[in-house]
């Protein structure tokens, strides 16, 4: 068990590590000259210098790569090329925004995906099946902004009951600011409802076909006490899996819902970065995502071990 | 996935290296009841989930390569007279802020999506595939470095590495592909080598190893063909999240940029007038999207179906 954790946590720093190669790599190489980058192709090559001297791009990679990634195990992602303030701030009041989007759309889509899926697999192979199975598919592959602007036209221009914005302003309520959360987190909810069900479907049939299931029928168990009690506590296992590997898509793939409804979280942050080429600040922002998903990665490993004793006695594998 | 990769009987297309002698009969004695593409086709054929997606995409393919003939306007033709003009019989999807026909331009929109979503899942379904099959069946080194990469680029969204990469290299249709098929190969590299792992314990695989084939020869000529269902079903699924990825990408300003159609950047630049009620500007390439997701969806599932059955 302590072998296993700590086997699980030496990966996952070292996961960590190749993601901030790939992130600096990225945003530190093939960009080229970041000066040139940030002043464009009209500026003198002079001021391009300066620039880069002054942001400290023009050192070998290895010491610029050492001195990025040491700021930024203390939590420090250096300057912000368009704000010029450091940029921790910045992302940690939009990771807080993000993650009260992303609980929002947790707390609907999972029972809604868990019934949906369970179900789809009580009824496998007949129409309800294919019908919650191929609407979670299109749903899944509808992208958000296409969902968003249909909620828009529908829930805010025309019948005009809920806000067209996310942000709710300073002083709002918590029930306005939630009111405010409601439209941006459809689309999210649509999105995920399809990997969950599906994932719940396949788990769910797996026990239904396994031999204890059959043992439980026989024996005269009524069918509900049979689903509630043998299928339902050991089909919902790799579901959690999947629900802790789509935190990392929610609090990233935030990006367009945050653009679409004017809702200043990380995947806003980011994407105001890329467009205004802030390689810090949008570093920082996708590292950080990152490390929400290898935490939530490791939170869903614990949990599953927690959940299932037979992970706990068997040790590694 | 991995559940029918277990069943005997899969249907697989012939093995066209595979010598004759043992090696062929281990391969028969892997899959008893090896059926001939045809009879995959016909099953498919039969489904009409299948034939209406196919229909779908086919009109839309009509209308990537042809669309320019027979479209009722000049796409990119400004008449600022008709700026914002509701749908009516001379503009059946209405106009655009500058006066440009919708209807022309979701024809034409569809161009750069249909060039881009099969080019970059092909890529990465390639690179993918031959990365798949050495970690599964070469293991060692090779497979622990490359898992740890492999999940090092699944620990971000797809959309943010695509973001990454074109601010760095800049947006155009080549970076697009380029990107869409490099976040692919780890997704497609992990699905290969499970379906690898599994194969990997049966005796056709031993007798192939024991005639002392090269592990190039086993590796493309014997493994391939039989975990090519999974590849199958894994490059369907990845085409649809393709146009998915390619269409958030132009909304976002990342993609085909203006004044060339396309939908996702026509949303984006027309998304604003909602408020204003000219919503057809906005909710015809807005369907037009949709509609190219859940055709190739239920394309993907049928072949999911029939793999299964």
């Amino acid at each position: 068990m302590a072998t296993f954790l700590l086997r699980r946590l030496g990966l996952m720093l070292l996961t960590l590590w190749i993601l901030s190669l790939i992130v600096f790599f990225a945003g530190q190489i093939l960009p080229g000259d970041p000066g040139r980058a940030i002043l464009g192709p009209l500026a003198a090559q002079s001021a391009v210098h300066a620039l880069d001297v002054q942001l400290g791009v023009n050192r070998p990679l290895l010491t610029r790569y050492l001195s990025w990634i040491g700021g930024a195990v203390h939590g420090n992602f250096g300057v912000s090329y368009t704000y010029r303030t450091a940029v921790e701030p910045f992302v940690q009041a939009a990771l807080i925004n993000s993650v009260k989007l992303a609980l929002l759309a947790f707390v609907i889509v999972v029972p809604l995906g868990i019934v949906g899926g369970v179900i789809a697999a009580l009824n496998a192979g007949r129409a309800v099946d294919r019908i919650i199975s191929v609407t979670g598919l299109s749903l899944a592959t509808v992208p958000e902004f296409v969902s968003g602007i249909v909620l828009i036209v529908v829930f805010g221009v025309e019948l005009k009951v809920l806000p067209v914005s996310a942000a709710a302003g300073q002083n709002a309520s918590d029930l306005e600011q939630f009111r405010h959360l409601i439209l941006p987190a459809i689309p999210l909810v649509f999105v995920l409802f399809g990997y969950i069900a599906r994932m719940a479907r396949a788990g769910t049939i797996e026990a239904l076909n396994s031999d204890y299931t059959r043992t439980a029928i026989l024996k005269g168990l009524p069918r509900i006490t049979v689903i509630r009690r043998h299928v339902l506590r050991n089909s919902l296992l790799p579901t959690i899996t999947v629900i802790a590997t789509q935190t990392g898509y929610l609090i990233g793939g935030l990006v367009v819902v945050e653009t679409l409804f004017n809702y200043q979280g990380i995947g806003n942050l980011i994407y105001k970065a890329a467009t205004a080429k802030d390689f810090p600040m949008l570093e920082a922002g996708i590292l950080t995502i990152g490390v929400v998903y290898v935490l939530a990665t490791l939170a869903a490993d614990l949990l599953l071990i927690a959940l299932n004793p037979r992970l706990r006695i068997g040790g590694t594998e | 996935m991995t559940d029918f990769l277990a069943e005997p009987g899969l249907p697989q297309p012939p093995d066209p290296v595979a010598p004759l002698g043992p090696v062929a009969v281990a391969v028969a004695v892997a899959a008893p009841t090896m059926r001939v593409p045809s009879a995959w086709w016909r099953l498919l054929l039969r489904r009409p989930t299948f034939l209406v997606g196919a229909g779908i995409v086919l009109f839309w393919i009509v209308c990537a390569i042809f669309g320019h003939l027979f479209a009722p306007y000049n796409p990119l033709a400004q008449q600022l007279l008709e700026a914002n003009a509701a749908p009516s019989a001379s503009h059946w999807f209405g106009t655009d802020p500058l006066g440009r026909d919708m209807l022309s331009r979701v024809i034409v929109g569809a161009r750069d999506i249909l060039v881009i979503t099969p080019l970059a899942t092909i890529l990465g379904t390639v690179i993918g595939t031959a990365l798949g099959l050495a970690m599964g069946y070469l293991g060692g080194a090779l497979d622990l470095v490359a898992s740890r990469i492999v999940e090092a680029v699944l620990a971000l969204p797809a959309v943010m590495t695509a973001f990454l990469f074109i601010v760095a290299l800049g947006p155009s249709t080549t970076t697009l592909i380029i990107v869409i098929g490099f976040i692919f190969t780890p997704l497609i590299a992990r699905t290969v080598r499970a379906a690898v792992l599994a194969e990997r314990h049966l005796d056709y695989l031993s007798a192939a190893r024991l005639l002392g084939e090269n592990p190039m020869r086993v590796m493309f000529g014997e493994i391939l063909p039989n975990v090519m269902p999974a590849i199958l079903v894994e490059f369907t699924v990845r085409l649809g999240y393709a146009i998915f990825a390619v269409a958030t990408l132009s909304f976002l300003g990342f993609g085909v940029q203006p004044p060339t159609p396309d939908w996702g950047a026509d949303i984006a630049a027309n998304y604003g007038n909602l408020v204003s009620g000219y919503w057809w500007q906005t909710l015809f390439p807005a369907l037009a999207i949709a509609s190219l997701v859940t055709a190739v969806n239920l394309i993907t599932d049928s072949i999911e179906q029939v793999l299964s059955s």
